[in-house]
């Protein structure tokens, strides 16, 4: 029978509790014990039962009266097992409220009749559809409190309905219910015969299961490569989830943002049929065709096919959960598919007041409080944007040791343009007056600019520059690790060049960030040259041949 | 995918996220099928290996046919076996079954205490020669600073609050008002100094998941679990055995105890019913928890 994660969520006092441990009590879904136990505890300390205590299992909440924590409980209905994620609804608990949702396919979003939408209806409808949750039900909870009328619910479904068209999410249906005394939960109820809709009961077997991504283009965020050596295993195996797609053995694929290169040799695995295929959301790993150096953290895509993005800067929706605002100029840890990258904030466009729906620009994002924002990476990473790919496009922000915040990536705004070699100075800066053919000849050897990328381009550059210095070759290194430096160092390795010096320009990127560099005028060699590949010697070989 | 090759694809990611980001990694080993599933997933994500120590808190009144059990399978599997113990509790006779303290003081000390004591390396813990065959005094007193453990959201209260990856400060405290967001399969896997991290990969997975999984995979279970031909008694649950009963049933296979959970008679009778310390700690065992308690 197959299984659905649904979250309840809602304002802080609307009923959630009292809801589900209502519908767990009416489908008879509580285990023996469970029952049993809350009453005892009811007892002993004078309290009457109630069924959200069923749930706020814990002795904190059970004093607080609010739930603090995603709660899960299980049971089945004639067509599927459901987990059922009690989210809280306190604002103090934002963030494990999504910790609920996020794990849900489908929400129920509970509002009082007698307070109507309130702050965290209308945040939490925004964060749901922020958590990409696409199924929607609205339930007008505690309508004894409204004499059953009609009108009330009517009102509060045109208030809120208006509410959540603004923010994309359409909801599959709204029931007016009684959680406390089951009205409408599982069967209708004769108190309001005006409703002639589902019972929630029905509502949430319409629910449909969410389609796997099978049909969107293959992403394997790659989790690890392992070598068991010591354990007498020479296997090479690339691992990590398949989030789309499907693979085949002999599949050429490409790794971004290295955009190495092979081919699937095998589908690997233990205690399992061997396969030759593998489709989305299961977890696995494959040894490849050639022995090329790939790291956690890199894209597995398919070539020829439709890849994600390589970039340093983005565009992004974002809602904050961190203690400290977020703000500029601060270094935060960007956790996207398997990558994890250091980053900083470039631009906070506007932030968005959750509770009234304005948007204003800020210096800071604060807790709570949901952003538009440009990020720029330390390192070049693979995304999506979420109109093309939503799971590749979702994101994490850490903050020191913490989880702060998440979001989607909705536009690539990194320099796709690449970095240009030139020299543009003001009318009266003044130039040398000897040109590069004649430096060329009193040195014995042409300018040149060779940019070292990948992992050990420091290393391997320093190495360069003393070898070229001492065969008495005008040799000069620079390097820089962030692409936000990479602009300026390539202007200054123009203008080294210009002066007659074989450049050694040292970058922590790769290839891509190398056919990014262009000299529109050709005045100079550009020779790239890949540190993990390469060693000194045919480094300095291809330099030779090209000076 | 049938929803037990979910369950396993999930629990693979969480076992690889955590090997990734932990560089002391270890994984509690309690014998029961719980962990042994869990042993079992891990060799899923790893491609037949287990990379990482396998710890086991020995109270020295577990039923004795898990250390038989235990000892069988660290050899047979290649296991990098630690074993702990409250060496002074047990020496002064300060544990439930000499009469000296209550139930839950004893989970207290050879349980909990012993545990947070092995795991941060202050007291002395052994490790399995596998040359050898002995335990042998472990002379490596690093701290672990990621515990991997088989905890499942549907075993009681406290447990359906727990996080896939959830911190634990110095003092192994778990902080149930202030834990971690979770989204997107993104977790907590930084972590501040002196802190560590418990990582739940059986956090979604029911009892009858762990048996049909047990079914579905052939994976050899201690045979406590079972009926003797011609017997009605068998442990549902493992644990030490002043406090542990065996259940009524006369269950013998795997597939037999599906049946029985499925729409027999222990279709709606909690799992741990069996286990006395729960019923004397408010029902949540939240108490225990806390202070660092499976």
């Amino acid at each position: 029978m197959e299984r659905m994660n649904v979250v309840i969520v809602g304002h802080v006092d609307h009923g959630k509790s009292t809801f589900t441990g209502r519908l767990l009590a009416d489908t008879g879904s509580l285990p023996e014990g469970k029952l049993d136990q809350v009453q005892a505890w009811c007892a002993i300390n004078s309290r009457p039962f109630e069924y959200a205590f069923l749930l706020d299992a814990l002795k904190d909440e059970q004093a607080q009266g609010v739930t603090i924590d995603a709660a899960r409980c299980f049971f089945k209905s004639d067509k599927r097992h459901y987990i059922i994620i009690d989210a809280p609804g306190h604002i103090e608990f934002l963030k494990n409220m999504i910790t609920g949702a996020a794990r849900a396919e489908a929400a129920i979003l509970l509002i009082d009749a007698h307070e109507g939408v309130q702050e965290n209806s209308r945040r939490h409808g925004y964060m749901l559809s922020m958590l990409g949750i696409k199924q929607v039900a609205v339930l007008i909870n505690k309508m004894d409190l409204a004499n059953f009328d009609e009108a009330v619910f009517n009102r509060i479904k045109d208030d809120y309905s208006q509410f959540l068209t603004s923010v994309g999410v359409k909801p599959s249906a709204w029931v007016p219910v009684c959680a406390r005394d089951g009205d409408n939960l599982i069967s209708p109820s004769d108190r309001m015969p005006w409703y002639t809709g589902l019972d929630v009961l029905a509502v949430m077997d319409a629910f449909h299961k969410e389609l796997p991504a099978e049909n969107l283009p293959f992403r394997l965020p790659v989790q690890d490569v392992y070598k068991f050596t010591a354990q007498g295993d020479d296997r090479r195996i690339v691992a990590g989830t398949i989030i789309s797609g499907t693979i085949n053995e002999g599949d050429e694929v490409i790794f971004l943002p290295s955009e190495k290169r092979s081919k699937i040799a095998k589908i690997e695995g233990f205690n399992v049929d061997p396969r030759s295929s593998i489709g989305t959301d299961m977890a696995t790993g494959f040894t490849l065709t050639t022995q090329i150096f790939v790291k956690p953290g890199e894209m597995m895509c398919k070539t020829g096919a439709a890849n994600s993005h390589i970039g340093t800067q983005f565009k992004a929706n974002i809602f904050w959960l961190g203690k400290t605002p977020l703000v500029l100029g601060k270094k935060y840890k960007l956790k996207l598919g398997s990558a994890r990258v250091q980053m900083g904030v470039k631009e906070i466009i506007n932030v968005l007041n959750a509770a009234e729906l304005s948007s204003e620009h800020k210096a800071e994002v604060g807790r709570h409080e949901v952003a538009e924002v440009i990020f720029q990476t330390q390192k070049p990473i693979a995304f999506d944007t979420a109109d093309e790919h939503p799971l590749t496009s979702r994101f994490v922000i850490v903050d020191g040791y913490e989880i702060a915040g998440g979001g989607i990536v909705v536009e690539n705004r990194s320099n796709r343009t690449g970095y240009t070699a030139r020299l543009e100075f003001d009318s009266d800066w003044q130039m040398t007056s000897i040109d590069t053919v004649k430096r060329a000849q009193r040195s014995g050897h042409s300018a040149a600019i060779a940019i070292v990328f990948g992992d050990h381009s420091k290393e391997l550059s320093k190495a360069i520059e003393i070898a070229l210095f001492d065969t008495k070759i005008s040799a000069y290194r620079i390097g820089a690790s962030s692409p936000l430096q990479w602009e300026r160092l390539v202007e200054m390795a123009y203008i080294l060049a210009d002066s007659g010096q074989v450049v050694i320009a040292a970058i922590a990127g790769t290839a891509h960030d190398v056919v990014a560099v262009s000299d529109p005028l050709s005045r100079f060699s550009i020779i790239p040259i890949d540190s993990d590949h390469c060693n000194i010697d045919s480094a300095l070989s291809a330099i030779r041949g090209r000076i | 995918m049938n929803h037990l090759d979910r369950l396993e694809a999930q629990s693979v990611y969480i076992f690889r996220e955590a090997y990734r980001d932990f560089k002391q990694l270890g994984m509690l080993w309690s014998i029961g099928k719980d962990s042994t599933v869990l042993l079992w997933l891990a060799r899923k994500a790893f491609f037949g290996h287990a990379p990482f120590p396998l710890i086991h808190i020995d109270t020295s009144y577990k039923i004795p046919e898990m250390i038989a059990y235990r000892n069988e399978k660290a050899l047979e599997w290649n296991l990098n076996l630690i074993v702990g113990q409250n060496v002074d509790a047990l020496a002064n006779k300060q544990t439930y079954p000499d009469g000296a303290i209550d139930r839950i003081a004893c989970c207290r000390a050879l349980k909990a205490d012993a545990l947070k004591h092995t795991l941060d390396g202050t007291w002395p813990r052994w490790r399995l020669n596998h040359a050898t065959r002995q335990l042998e005094p472990d002379t490596n007193p690093a701290a672990f600073t990621g515990v991997i453990v088989g905890a499942r959201a549907d075993e009681e209260g406290s447990r359906s609050k727990e996080r896939y990856f959830s911190p634990r400060s110095q003092d192994h405290d778990w902080d149930v008002a202030d834990q971690p967001p979770e989204f997107w399969n993104q977790y907590k896997t930084d972590f501040a100094p002196g802190t560590h991290v418990r990582i739940h990969p059986l956090l979604d997975w029911t009892e009858l998941n762990i048996w049909e999984y047990i079914d579905r995979e052939n994976i050899p279970i201690i045979d406590t679990y079972f009926a003797k031909p011609g017997g009605n008694q068998r442990y549902r649950s493992l644990g030490c055995f002043p406090c542990t009963t065996p259940v009524e049933s006369p269950s013998q296979t795997v597939k037999e105890i599906i049946e029985e959970l499925r729409s027999g008679k222990f279709a709606n009778i909690a799992e741990r019913s069996g286990r006395a310390q729960d019923k004397e700690d408010g029902g949540g065992l939240e108490t225990l928890r806390r202070e660092g308690y499976m």
